[in-house]
């Protein structure tokens, strides 16, 4: 089974490097950007087939490495 | 005082903070490699700086997991001190020994440079050769030392006074003209609540003699000999 995990920065956490990139996308004629958010897409390939267990083995790696919960948000796509 | 520095694979400032406790204490401390779950009984544990694992994923992410990092906890709960600098700043608040995070800096760019300090409080083992209020020139030399923390967290470091450094002008305003990355209310450095934890982001160690340009960092490794041994 594969896994897709998203991780993003929380709603009211300063995002430097999507201002950055909002930024240079309106210099380079595309005013229609407003606000850009950056964040992580991590595929992971998983030696498990039942889903339910797979969803909460992938929890834990967020939770203990894949993101800070500090400053970051996830989510867990199967496929 | 018996000190051990931890290496990981990417640390470069443990040569440096090595030899800024050899200055203090006439004693080398013990290098310990990140694979080693367990090394000998010491007063102080170092987390140095540098670019643990790369940086990969977050800074200090991957570093907070290793098997030294367990130890470090467990010792850290029982009381040792560890002090983390830089990077070592970053793995400590990744292991959750330390409130909060450090993310990028607000302009993007790497920050190398003398940076002033008002020393917040003089009543720790790490601080107490300070004046509380004092200001102190060392340097920064990262890219993710932006810390931030949510409110609640903010409002209990301030409540509790973990805050251990600030960033400030010369002349020691706290205010945004001496700080170099956007951290949260100039945030340079932190405790944890027992105040044996101390993570900051600029090097102390690189200012412990004259030809360095400064010295200003002796005398936290100075207040901790006085402090452990």
């Amino acid at each position: 089974m594969k896994a897709r995990v998203h991780v993003t920065l929380k709603n009211g956490v300063l995002d430097p490097q999507g201002k950055a990139i909002g930024h240079s996308l309106n210099r380079l004629g595309f005013p229609e950007v407003g606000d850009v958010r950056q964040g992580k897409f991590i595929e992971l390939e998983l030696n498990e087939t039942d889903k339910a267990k797979a969803k909460a083995r992938l929890d834990e790696m967020c939770k203990k490495l894949l993101a800070n919960t500090v400053i970051e948000n996830y989510s867990i796509e199967l496929i | 005082m018996k000190a051990a520095v931890l290496v990981f694979p990417g640390s470069n400032r443990e040569g440096d903070v090595a030899q800024a406790i050899e200055l203090v204490t006439g004693r080398r401390p013990t290098m310990v490699w990140h694979g080693d779950g367990d090394f000998e009984k010491v007063d102080l544990i170092v987390v140095p700086g540098g670019f643990s694992y790369g940086d990969y994923l977050r800074c200090g992410a991957m570093a907070a997991q290793s098997p030294v990092m367990a130890e470090v906890k467990k010792r850290a709960a029982k009381g040792v001190p560890v002090l983390g600098i830089c990077n070592g700043f970053q793995i400590v608040t990744e292991a959750g020994l330390l409130p909060g995070t450090l993310m990028r800096n607000s302009h993007l760019k790497f920050v190398c440079s003398d940076v002033h300090l008002k020393v917040e409080t003089s009543q720790s083992l790490f601080t107490n050769r300070y004046q509380a209020g004092q200001v102190i020139r060392v340097p920064v030399a990262h890219a993710e030392g932006n810390y931030f923390a949510d409110a609640d967290t903010m409002k209990r470091l301030e409540d509790r006074g973990q805050v251990a450094f600030r960033y400030c002008s010369p002349e020691g305003l706290v205010d945004g003209s001496g700080n170099p990355n956007g951290s949260s209310s100039n945030i340079a450095g932190v405790f944890n609540e027992t105040k044996t934890v101390l993570g900051l982001m600029p090097h102390p160690e690189n200012a412990v003699e004259p030809m360095f340009g400064g010295t200003d960092g002796k005398a936290l490794f100075e207040g901790m000999v006085e402090a452990l041994s």
